[in-house]
């Protein structure tokens, strides 16, 4: 699965790089590296809900180093064992 | 519409801007039935001419600006052209002693000069064009400011004398010499040295996407466009460009970080080191010093770098690189970039491409701008790079880097002649082809001292202030490539 991180002044300024890091670790930490495939993007359109996702083409909103855990386990994860 | 007159420095850049302009507006309204009957009518009227002995010489002029908005001669490698006729055959005469000559008793003018090249015939000094080096010594010493240098403003603004004046007395650029920095077109009085612009070209990529539904086109900015659109705020100034077709802003600042990094690495390696992200810097080491070729960088320029992070992750898209200098038409069209940049387009055509599509910047909504470290933002201006250098490599625990930042032509050749003959006490050559860097580029809109404060205050406004974070997204794009 790709999973995209929009890198765009947007998203930058709300903290894209604390959620890539997020991201890696949690990959990491459920072992999906040759499963996962973490990805940068920039700019996704939807600035005004961001930091943006897309987990194979399905966009994310309102990404933050809190929420990521949850996200990654309720909307990337299921999508690969599922 | 802004006012022009606050846009632009000189008459001959609105000029440049009218052809560009109304080129650009008929490619897509289709407005004129012959471009090149019915723009040169526009811009120069009559009866009465206001530029040229008559209207009709104007018009001609106008159809020779005309074919270089279009691209210009395809056989001519250089991207800077001299139009023949728009050529004033300006005079050569060297030191000129002008009739406000008192023909005084002290003769600063006959002490001053090294070469005893001036003698006092009937009380009136007169200069031996056979002695005389050109020094202009004399014309300073001279209490009255009698006497003049009478040099071409093209030859004279030309460091590497690529200009010469041909047998029809028309100024010949020697492509040879030539560095394409664009002095020259900044310079000329008359609007005879004009840079061929890609602009239709960047249209039909425009075009060719499809509103970004075939592919996106992104633009890269140079750092240097802050101090530019003063009408405006840089952040309405983004929304612009986006309204022109493209998909996303993106800084080559941002390459500029992913530069420096390479660029301490490979100081590392090697010790000494020169910068390449300036072409016409690197043209002039390769045309004039060959033997030093080997300490430039081997690192890509920002824009490159901007260009390749931004097409790993969109494999698809396509790269416009807007900016304040005439050398980047050419630099990305070397092999060495790689097809990284599939247009360049200056300041000035940006301001005419906005214009032409009547998007008014001042206007606009604001979109951000935030991609780059302080550091990547500082590169337009000279010293930027040599300040960064520094900090990079202790954040990198490499150690001894000593920065020179050589600001323009003349300072780039006496520090390499040191560096030549083992006489240089630096190790870091931070090399810019035009006075002050960048932001005071030969396609700049305007040009002033205050443009450095504006460099200064974006550096510092960036969210980022070490390089770290624009690494570890070069290193990410790396990794999904693989």
């Amino acid at each position: 699965m790709v999973l995209k991180v929009c890198v765009g002044s947007s998203c930058h300024l709300r903290g894209s790089y604390d959620v890539i890091e997020e991201m890696k670790r949690l990959i990491r930490e459920h072992g999906m590296e040759g499963k996962i495939d973490l990805q940068a993007s920039f700019c996704m359109g939807n600035c005004q809900n961001g930091v943006s996702l897309k987990a194979d083409e399905v966009l994310l909103h309102n990404a933050n180093k809190e929420n990521c855990e949850e996200l990654f386990l309720t909307q990337v994860l299921p999508k690969i064992k599922g | 519409m802004p006012d022009n007159k606050r846009i632009f420095d000189t008459a001959v850049q609105k000029l440049k801007y009218d052809v560009l302009k109304a080129v650009i507006r008929n490619e897509y309204e289709h407005c004129y039935e012959n471009l090149y009957i019915d723009v040169p009518k526009e811009i120069s009227p009559g009866p009465k001419a206001t530029m040229r002995c008559c209207v009709f010489k104007e018009r001609a002029i106008v159809q020779e600006r005309i074919k270089l908005a279009l691209g210009g001669n395809k056989s001519n490698p250089n991207v800077v052209e001299v139009i023949d006729i728009a050529c004033d055959e300006c005079p050569i005469g060297g030191i000129f002693v002008t009739p406000a000559c008192r023909g005084c008793i002290v003769h600063r003018c006959q002490e001053v000069c090294p070469k005893e090249a001036i003698q006092i015939i009937d009380h009136r000094a007169v200069v031996d064009k056979s002695k005389c080096i050109e020094c202009g010594k004399c014309t300073q010493a001279c209490p009255y400011g009698a006497i003049i240098a009478q040099k071409r403003p093209c030859v004279a603004s030309c460091k590497v004398k690529a200009i010469s004046v041909g047998e029809d007395k028309k100024a010949v650029i020697d492509n040879d010499k030539c560095i394409m920095c664009g002095a020259c077109v900044y310079q000329c009085p008359f609007g005879a040295v004009v840079d061929k612009s890609f602009v239709m070209d960047a249209i039909r990529i425009l075009k060719e996407s499809e509103n970004g539904q075939k592919y996106h086109v992104y633009a890269v900015i140079a750092p240097s466009i802050v101090s530019q659109f003063k009408y405006a705020k840089i952040e309405q100034v983004v929304s612009g460009i986006r309204r022109l077709g493209f998909h996303q802003v993106v800084e080559a600042a941002l390459g500029a970080d992913i530069t420096l990094y390479h660029e301490a690495q490979e100081w590392k390696e090697k010790g000494v080191l020169t910068t390449s992200c300036c072409p016409s810097f690197v043209m002039f080491v390769e045309k004039n010093f060959p033997e030093l070729a080997k300490y430039v960088s081997h690192s890509v320029s920002p824009m490159v770098e901007a260009a390749m992070l931004i097409k790993r992750t969109d494999p698809a898209g396509k790269v416009i690189f807007i900016g304040p200098c005439s050398s980047k038409k050419a630099e990305f069209r070397l092999p060495k970039t790689k097809g990284a940049i599939d247009c360049v387009l200056s300041f000035e055509e940006l301001q005419a491409f906005l214009d032409a599509r009547d998007i008014d910047v001042a206007s606009l909504e604001e979109t951000v701008l935030d991609n780059a470290s302080f550091y990547g933002r500082i590169f337009a201006k000279s010293g930027g790079i040599a300040q960064g250098i520094a900090d990079v490599a202790q954040e990198m625990g490499v150690e001894g880097v000593k920065p020179l930042a050589m600001n323009g032509i003349d300072e780039c050749r006496a520090a390499l002649t040191r560096l030549k003959f083992n006489r240089a006490t630096e190790n870091f050559f931070e090399g810019m082809a035009c006075d002050g860097g960048c932001l005071n580029g030969a396609l700049c809109l305007n040009h002033g001292p205050k443009n450095v404060v504006d460099v200064d205050k974006y550096g510092a406004s960036a969210k980022e202030k070490t390089i770290g974070n624009s690494v570890k997204l070069y290193q990410l794009s790396l990794d999904s490539e693989k």
